[in-house]
């Protein structure tokens, strides 16, 4: 009768079903979103993407313009740099209280705490109010605050940033091995201790790669807030979009594509050496 | 002599079933005196790492009396209750080593408890007692592996290099689970050896399962045999004779039906099998 029995996967059914669900919600997503691709190819737009392609072929290099690039381009890393230092230092520890790695009071019951799940709960909702608002927003309302200038974009990305860093540095502890950092509780290091003997060494490449990341998307970022006068180099492209000098905008795209490709090497060069 | 574990009735479930879901230990009997060894062994699945992580207050029973050191750990505050668990050391059987760390820190990582966290970093930056570890590891045969990387080790290397963390712990217990199921004949009486001696010396209390009976058999003086959660036997090894041995280990899976339903967990992830 044995060979008779039958060995349904469990898990099967759910697959399926949650499949099923998933195509269902992106549907109306696909229409909602009015995602037409085929406009891109009609004549006009075809037209215009050609006539603006030719200004680009020709970036502008003269000494005064370059130097004021460069002097603009130091103002948009700084801007990154200062803001996601800023993120850190607001993330870490919301990190560490967020993430249910490294919990002492859920050894041996696998329960948390009442207070301590509340506190859980309020840092995480702290965090996704930081990012739910986009850092654009952020540097509309500051630029009102602060007044023009590179003040609101660095505010703008640290408040944001904060809020991202501090959510994906909790999931990539959280999808780390914990068996080193469980043990180390196990046997009664602190949390901080076993923070840095056994969950650090396990994911720290992991934590690494996404802060410059985080910090390439701060540098194209600023670019973005320069537009609402946030400075930096975006606010300088603004001025180049607006006189249409098509082959201004072309050297600073270059600019950001040499940071962004500065940022991978970075990431690279820290990663080969952790891992 | 004051009693290190005092279990009486202890029953304990595995912490992801639900409430009125077979236990993974039944009322367990059992005291065990401070510096006393003792080896635990039984068929795989029979609760031996469960009963371990329970000694080491990793694991709270469900009913029972539990009393270590004296006192009810799961009476205390979380505080008290993990200042405790510094005085205990449980060794897991797959050794909890980060790969990409150096084995001089993970090593002294056993210090951690007793290190303010300012010197705990500082230790990442320099370590803090190379010498220490230096020694450690040498009762293992490891010394000159002290400054390689833990993923450069073998599979018996690192299994030695997690159970030298428990000479520079200070506890009074070792709790070791599978210490040799890495090691080979040689290796293997060394490391059981070297953990014996150590315990012997600082008086502290050693529960070590093992599968290898011959070495419990050989080593040990007194041999508890655990069979589906109960405890079979616990016996002084002179009393402790083959037809026990075998009952113990006799295969059940063999005449008893096949479970109609597999058991799974309540909720299963889309991806969970993958």
């Amino acid at each position: 009768m044995a060979a008779a029995q039958r060995h349904p996967d469990p898990a099967f059914r759910q697959r399926i079903v949650t499949g099923i669900v998933c195509l269902l919600l992106l549907w109306p997503m696909l229409v909602y979103s009015e995602f037409k691709p085929w406009i891109l190819f009609d004549a006009q737009s075809l037209k215009s993407t050609g006539a603006f392609l030719a200004e680009f072929f020709t970036p502008a290099h003269d000494v005064e313009f370059l130097k004021m690039v460069l002097d603009q381009t130091w103002v948009t890393v700084a801007i990154a740099t200062c803001g996601l230092a800023l993120a850190m230092l607001g993330a870490i520890p919301a990190t560490l209280l967020v993430t249910e790695r490294l919990s002492i009071s859920m050894l041996g019951t696998n329960r948390m705490r009442l207070p301590a799940r509340a506190l859980r709960q309020v840092v995480r909702v702290i965090l996704i109010l930081l990012r739910s608002v986009p850092e654009l927003v952020w540097a509309l309302l500051f630029v009102r605050i602060v007044g023009l200038g590179p003040t609101a974009g660095v505010i703008a990305i640290a408040l944001t940033y904060c809020g991202m860093l501090g959510k994906v540095y909790a999931e990539i502890l959280e999808s780390s091995d914990a068996h080193a950092s469980d043990s180390l509780l196990v046997n009664g290091s602190s949390r901080l201790a076993a923070l840095l003997y056994g969950a650090l060494p396990e994911s720290a490449a992991e934590l690494i790669s996404y802060t410059v990341y985080r910090w390439e998307c701060a540098i194209r970022g600023s670019a973005v807030m320069g537009f609402v006068g946030a400075g930096g180099l975006g606010q300088r492209m603004d001025e180049s979009i607006k006189n249409m000098a098509g082959s201004e905008v072309s050297t600073m795209l270059i600019v950001f594509v040499l940071l962004v490709a500065l940022a991978d090497l970075v990431s690279t060069w820290l990663r080969k050496d952790l891992v | 002599m004051a009693a290190t574990y005092r279990l009486d009735q202890l029953t304990v479930h595995h912490l992801a079933t639900k409430a009125g879901g077979a236990a993974a230990l039944h009322a367990l009997d059992l005291v065990i005196e401070q510096g006393e060894q003792l080896a635990l062994i039984g068929p795989s699945g029979a609760g031996k790492t469960t009963l371990l992580a329970t000694l080491a207050c990793a694991h709270q029973p469900t009913s029972g009396q539990f009393e270590l050191l004296g006192v009810d750990p799961w009476a205390l505050t979380q505080a008290e209750r993990h200042a405790l668990r510094s005085r205990l050391f449980l060794a897991p059987q797959t050794p909890p080593l980060p790969p990409r760390q150096r084995v001089v820190t993970t090593v002294l990582a056993a210090r951690l408890p007793r290190w303010s966290l300012w010197h705990a970093l500082s230790s990442l930056f320099k370590p803090a007692e190379p010498q220490a570890a230096f020694d450690a590891l040498s009762r293992f045969g490891l010394g000159d592996k002290l400054y390689a990387r833990v993923d450069r080790l073998s599979g018996g290397e690192r299994q030695r290099c997690g159970l030298a963390r428990v000479l520079l712990s200070n506890a009074e217990s070792f709790l070791v689970d599978e210490p040799l199921s890495a090691l080979d004949p040689t290796l293997s009486q060394l490391t059981l050896t070297a953990l014996q001696q150590e315990a012997a010396a600082r008086n502290a209390t050693l529960v070590c399962s093992l599968h290898q009976v011959d070495m419990a058999r050989a080593n040990f003086s007194r041999i508890v045999g655990l069979r589906a959660g109960r405890i079979v036997f616990d016996a002084p090894r002179e009393q402790v004779t083959d037809a026990m041995i075998a009952a113990l280990y006799l295969n059940e899976s063999m005449d008893a039906p096949m479970p109609a339903f597999h058991d799974s967990p309540a909720r299963l992830a889309v991806g969970a099998c993958l």
